[in-house]
């Protein structure tokens, strides 16, 4: 089944899968115990004349064991989902790039700095659902609505977080290969959000220069820009 | 009319024959008020299944005809084509429909006001007038909702979970009176259960026989009386959520819209804080039934009835602690999201407490596979699967990827199908000879259970491998998207199974029709089970018992040794000196 995951391109994403996989394998085992268990108990106790069921209310060994061990594997699960969220959520690390990604019903708007690197000045670069990002470079996204709540997902970088009206939510990711894969909208939006489609391009360090230089204003022109202002 | 001439001569204090009105439609019986509901639910689940299907045919064969919807006028389907407008309303109102109009009427309206009485030994409940209201007014708002249907604008669109600010202003969904009415019918609903809850909760307390102590009382009644006090604790905040979303859309407030200062996570919190104790309304009341008809088909104590009632308390206390757990990717504080997950992770530990001590009550059974017994099995072990896949997305990382996935749309079926639905058969099978006097036909009832069970894992087992694809919710065409394209046969094949499913109830709605006209007469305790309900009469009269029983034991003695048969009722006295047993 977990063959059906889509291939992971982001650094933190194998962290993930390998706590999806462990958890996998645990509730695998844990189901097919109780079923086997089940299915055995249904077999041998079917009803047969001449032999009375068992007169037992319980036992509180048992069930000291089957309170214990199941809350030491949860406590486990706990820690270690619990730091790997820690790493990924809890703390921002220094990012290289930043970009504001905001969605509008239906579409996602891409704000790149410019060359400033600063949002809200004149060499700001607007897109409409084109996400270009280098390649092993963290990245910080600065995530916000213009009406609904849309989410920004990312299923190749295992990335998912829900943008907001009225507030900006940052969160980074680094992308390890590269190639284009698809921007989905996995929180409910309107009648268009199953086509609130875009792209992210993880561009290698020379195709992002070129990138760069073909559509973010040149340095001369933010000069210009500023003497304008 | 004979059965009131029955009723008139049992009954154990003299009660003037009522008329067709008081008795079939303003009646202040609990066991009709029951089956009122009963019907209101089963009535409710044909709009809910064919929205279902409807949205399956979509999902598998995106923008071709819809059989059979040819009459449905513009601007919903377009000549059998559907919008996705109306895709989203579906869905919509699907669950809405089916959470608040099948499993909550039929788990708690009809077995909560049918069985409390007679299991406790009451000859109604304390507030019969109140029950009445509770279910009128319940109708009422079933009868709004399905009026959302026929406004111009169509009906709600914005989820069951209705997230602001996308059900807070017409203008982004395009839905003005539908979503208006949705808010207004369940501010209904949540005036009709609270009327319910504290009528449980009062006659629970108050009215049980003599010698029904707490723990000489049915799982099942333990299990309500923990649902009435959700209900009535969590529900009020979803009433008052609803009202202040209605002032936004209408009164020109702004709760919960960002541009006028409001904060739409605080719709999320709310509508949470009540919707994850809602689920443990739904499946609560299945683990009391599917407790009941594993003992008593297992002719054999429950395993541990005190741990089963105290796990039962903590999942409810828990309950109230982790609503967090459907917003970790809302941008809810991620430090707040930690402690949301260690809650979730302990809440686990009462529902596996659960699964092992069912387990433990067919241990060296002497077991008989009924009807009733089938539908508890398939509870059992599609609960299990439900709950297991819980831990996935109690993970906070492996959440982060399948969040609003299929995943998420296969776990909470396998909880309210596999686990709600399931419990909901087992216990129109079990409790059907009583409510009715009449036999359902087991044949038809171990078919239809075994198909639908087959035909349910078919249709919701490869959701999963769906949400493992990355396939998100609520998407009205998943071909758009490249990386689904290879999951687009999984849909079909989802499709197929859950058109077999849907037809496979119709063997379940002939044998209820065919027992209810001309299944064999029931005797007063067919399944020769222990509690108090099977000592009256069946059907029960107005007045419920000829004598008010004494309890003497508790519920699940089973298989008593030196016993003159392999049951017990709670009922029946044993004297020290040989006596005749009664």
């Amino acid at each position: 089944m977990m063959g059906w995951l889509p291939e992971n391109v982001s650094t933190f994403g194998e962290r993930i899968d390998s706590l999806f996989y462990l958890i996998y394998y645990i509730t695998t085992a844990v189901f097919l115990l109780v079923m086997v268990v089940m299915v055995a108990f249904l077999f041998l106790y079917r009803r047969r004349e001449g032999r009375p069921a068992l007169y037992s209310h319980g036992n509180n060994t048992l069930e000291v064991i089957w309170t214990v061990v199941p809350a030491i594997i949860l406590v486990i699960l706990t820690i270690m989902s619990g730091v790997v969220w820690q790493d990924i959520r809890g703390v921002i690390p220094e990012t290289d790039v930043q970009v504001k990604v905001i969605g509008k019903q239906f579409n996602w708007r891409i704000i790149y700095p410019g060359p400033d690197n600063e949002f809200g000045t004149k060499d700001d670069l607007e897109k409409e659902n084109d996400l270009h990002v280098p390649i092993n470079k963290k990245i910080l996204v600065l995530l916000g609505s213009d009406d609904v709540i849309h989410s920004f997902f990312l299923p190749h970088l295992r990335v998912k977080q829900d943008a907001l009206p009225g507030r900006e939510i940052a969160i980074w990711f680094e992308a390890t290969k590269a190639g284009t894969y698809e921007i989905a909208c996995a929180e409910l939006c309107g009648f268009g959000h199953y086509n609130m489609r875009g792209h992210l391009f993880v561009d290698s360090a020379e195709d992002y220069q070129d990138w760069q230089r073909e559509n973010w204003p040149a340095a001369a022109e933010v000069a210009d820009m500023r003497e304008a202002r | 009319m004979s059965r009131s001439a029955v009723v008139h001569h049992l009954a154990g204090e003299p009660h003037s024959r009522p008329g067709f009105m008081r008795t079939y439609l303003f009646s202040t019986d609990h066991k009709m008020i029951g089956k009122q509901f009963l019907w209101l639910g089963l009535l409710m689940m044909i709009p809910g299944g064919l929205a279902a299907m409807m949205m399956r045919w979509q999902l598998a064969w995106p923008g071709t005809r819809v059989p059979f919807t040819g009459g449905i006028p513009e601007p919903f389907m377009y000549d059998g084509h559907m919008g996705p407008e109306f895709y989203n309303s579906l869905f919509t109102m699907h669950g809405t429909i089916m959470i608040f109009f099948v499993a909550m009427p039929i788990l708690v309206g009809a077995f909560g006001n049918f069985l409390i009485p007679l299991m406790i030994g009451a000859r109604d409940m304390a507030f019969p007038v109140l029950n009445m209201l509770s279910f009128w007014v319940g109708l009422l708002s079933g009868l709004l909702m399905i009026a959302g249907f026929f406004v111009p604008g169509g009906h709600a669109a914005a989820g069951w979970t209705s997230y602001v600010p996308l059900s807070a202003a017409a203008h982004f969904t395009g839905v003005d009176w539908g979503q208006n009415l949705w808010c207004i019918s369940l501010i209904f609903l949540g005036i009709s259960s609270l009327m319910g809850s504290i009528n449980y909760i009062t006659t629970i307390i108050n009215m049980r026989a003599v010698g029904m102590t707490l723990f000489r009382m049915p799982l099942v009644i333990w299990s309500l009386f923990i649902t009435a006090i959700l209900l009535l604790l969590a529900l009020p905040v979803l009433t008052s959520a609803l009202g202040m979303l209605l002032f936004d859309r209408m009164a020109g407030t702004s709760f919960f819209l960002p541009e006028g200062g409001g904060e739409p996570i605080l719709w999320q919190h709310l509508f949470w804080f009540f919707g994850h104790p809602e689920v443990y309304v739904m499946i609560l009341p299945g683990m009391g039934i599917a407790s009941e008809i594993l003992s008593t088909f297992s002719r054999k104590p429950i395993f541990g009835y005190k741990a089963m009632a105290f796990s039962m308390c903590s999942i409810a206390f828990l309950g109230f602690v982790v609503w967090g757990h459907h917003m970790f990717q809302s941008g809810m504080n991620p430090v707040l999201g930690m402690s949301f997950m260690v809650s979730t992770m302990v809440i686990a530990v009462p529902s596996a407490i659960k699964t092992f001590n069912w387990l433990g009550t067919l241990y060296r059974g002497s077991i008989h596979f009924t009807t009733p017994m089938l539908g508890a099995l398939a509870f059992v072990s599609m609960f299990v699967v439900g709950g297991l896949s819980g831990i996935f997305m109690a993970s906070l990382p492996v959440d982060i990827f399948i969040h609003d996935t299929y995943f998420i749309v296969a776990h909470i079926h396998y909880v309210l199908f596999g686990g709600s639905m399931f419990g909901i058969f087992a216990g129109i099978y079990f409790w059907f000879p009583k409510m009715f006097g009449r036999m359902m036909n087991e044949t038809l009832g171990k078919i239809h259970m075994v198909v639908t069970f087959i035909a349910f894992n078919f249709t919701f087992f490869p959701m999963h491998i769906l949400g493992v694809g990355g396939h998100m919710r609520r998407i009205y065409d998943p071909t758009v998207y490249e990386f689904l394209a290879d999951l687009q046969p999984i849909n079909v094949f989802i499709t197929i199974s859950a058109i077999c499913l849907g037809v496979a109830q119709i063997l379940f709605v002939i044998n209820f029709f065919w027992s209810l006209a001309a299944g064999r007469r029931a005797e007063r305790n067919p399944w020769r089970s222990n509690t108090l309900e099977w000592s009256a009469p069946t059907p029960p009269p107005h007045g419920n018992f000829e004598t008010l029983p004494n309890v003497y034991r508790g519920p699940y003695e089973y298989s008593v040794p030196g016993a003159p048969e392999d049951y017990l009722p709670q009922d029946r006295r044993l004297d020290p000196k040989p006596a005749p047993t009664g």
